[in-house]
């Protein structure tokens, strides 16, 4: 049944590899999306990966669905999963007491320690199984199992830019201050989103991610010398 | 090099800088931002010479008010049926016309409309991100939402007397109360039965209407099976159904993903006409083949291209 290649609109072709979130499926989708990049197409506009699709985008003045379709299908029969090596980034975690409110309800819900969280959430290797909801988003899928847990039920408003949180399999650092339903246990003084370079995000698809841990005195000095 | 500044006396909820947009980010979770009426933005700018790229005004249906506070400029207003006055005098809906300093510039709701772009013959002065100075509403990244006091600049303000006047309106600049679209890319997620219901309902645009999208209300949408869907790519102008059933209309300010099943993609060349509709007017929509879809982009490109060469030449003379 997969792939699956779907016309949307007069604008692109949706490429589905899967329906559920799995890590075979997304490294699909990573590898598809460098291949489609690295081959390029009159007339295209851009490549969107998720968990399990990649969005090709094109110019209907310029090409069509048809013409989109025989080039996806030939990267497909092409395309070698899992051979490409991973960039590997390193990204600072703070977990102190102020940073961390919901660490305490976590270490509840999970019969862990606060600092047994800290240690799981350190001792993961993250893939970046995509990016989206708002700048810089990147879904950072690997979470131990041990500190798994849904979402809570209702978000909550002004989570802080550079909160590290957790639900399910997953673990963002955020990029804005928005509303999140997402377990927040510390922050980041790592500067994800740079608009001013390209590309504007520190990660791409399928990037490998490890979390290295600071104290707040470190966090605050390389707060100040970012705001300087 | 001469420099004309507006004083924002009164701006509505939803005023903006805008520019083309903001395009090929999406995979970082950047959208595209940009005007909501694209065709209004590409006329507001022919219509005072311009090809194509610099940024303008954009207001919705709480309008604006400006004083001109320093230089004079020519502006011209398209999109929707809104109404200019200077100091008063109604210059028309889509017009050209000189604010001179000292001046007062209204932007009104007329009777139909949501969205109009005001440009202006010169450069705003606004600072850009990721190259462009396009407003992303929800997170102000942008050039921003234009407040009551703030100030916009405008290097090599123009006078352009020769073009002033009323511009003429092209047919598709009205409201499109009937839009197509091409079903899925999740089908699967819904019954032929509530395909078909999406197809025949006459849906109401809600009051729920911003930057980011609309909701419609008119039939509830029914999903089949467990919501599982992982979050995917949701294209500008996708048919979002949520768990609640009331299909959502992504606009300008959309989310890169979203998790929700898309029934349809409203095409491209009908999502002008489709931001132009107000809240409690309604919309039909009506699926046609993806091939059909690329031959309206075409066709109406072609005739907006020769439209806008046509406002490009335009002189009163």
């Amino acid at each position: 049944m997969y792939p699956r290649l779907i016309p949307v609109a007069d604008c692109g072709l949706l490429v589905e590899f899967g329906d559920r979130i799995d890590p075979a499926i997304n490294t699909q989708v990573a590898t598809f999306d460098r291949d489609l990049i690295a081959r390029g197409f009159q007339g295209f506009t851009e490549s969107v990966p998720s968990w399990s699709a990649v969005f090709v985008g094109f110019e209907p003045l310029v090409t069509d669905h048809a013409a989109v379709q025989r080039l996806c299908e030939d990267i497909i029969a092409t395309m070698k999963p899992g051979a490409a090596k991973r960039t590997r980034h390193e990204v600072l975690a703070c977990y102190d007491h102020d940073f961390a409110p919901d660490l305490a309800t976590m270490a509840e819900k999970t019969k862990l320690s606060p600092d047994a969280i800290i240690a799981a959430h350190l001792a993961g290797t993250y893939v970046v199984g995509m990016m989206g909801f708002a700048p810089g988003y990147a879904y950072l899928d690997g979470l131990p199992e041990t500190i798994r847990l849904p979402r809570k039920t209702s978000p909550v408003r002004g989570v802080p830019k550079g909160s590290i949180m957790l639900a399910g399999s997953q673990c963002i650092v955020s990029t804005v201050t928005m509303p999140s339903g997402w377990w927040v246990i510390g922050r980041s003084p790592t500067r994800i989103l740079r608009p001013e370079n390209h590309p504007p995000v520190l990660f791409d698809m399928g990037d490998e991610i490890v979390f290295k841990r600071i104290d707040r005195k470190t966090f605050d000095a390389l707060s100040a010398e970012e705001n300087a | 090099m001469s420099r004309a500044v507006f004083l924002i006396e009164r701006a509505g909820p939803m005023t903006t800088i805008q520019d083309r947009g903001r395009f090929g980010a999406q995979r970082y979770g950047i959208n595209e931002a940009g005007p909501m009426d694209r065709a209004a933005y590409r006329a507001a700018l022919a219509a005072l010479g311009e090809a194509r790229g610099p940024a303008l005004i954009e207001t919705s249906i709480g309008g604006m008010a400006l004083r001109c506070i320093q230089g004079d400029v020519t502006v011209a207003l398209a999109g929707g049926g809104f109404r200019l006055t200077i100091d008063g005098e109604t210059k028309g809906s889509w017009c050209v016309a000189t604010i001179r300093t000292g001046q007062r510039l209204e932007i009104k709701p007329g009777p139909w409309g949501s969205w109009t772009c005001l440009a202006v013959a010169g450069d705003i002065v606004a600072k850009p991100w990721m190259g462009s100075v396009a407003t992303h509403a929800p997170t102000g990244f942008g050039a921003g939402v234009l407040k009551t006091n703030d100030e916009v600049v405008i290097d090599n303000a123009r006078f352009l007397p020769e073009r002033e006047g009323l511009l003429p309106f092209p047919v598709t600049g009205k409201p499109r109360d009937h839009v197509r679209v091409v079903l899925g890319p999740q089908q699967q997620f819904f019954a032929p039965a509530t395909i078909e219901q999406f197809l025949t309902t006459n849906f109401t645009l809600s009051s729920e209407y911003d930057r980011m999208g609309v909701k419609l209300i008119g039939a509830k949408l029914s999903i089949e099976g467990a919501l599982d869907m992982p979050s995917q790519a949701l294209p500008r102008g996708s048919v979002q159904v949520p768990g609640h059933g009331d299909p959502l209309i992504l606009l300008s300010d959309h989310q890169t993903t979203g998790g929700y099943p898309k029934i349809a993609v409203t095409i491209g060349a009908d999502q002008d006409g489709f931001c132009q509709l107000r809240p409690r007017q309604s919309v039909r929509f009506t699926a046609i083949a993806p091939e059909d879809a690329i031959i309206a982009a075409r066709s109406r490109a072609k005739a907006e291209n020769a439209y806008l060469e046509r406002l490009r030449r335009r002189t009163n003379a």
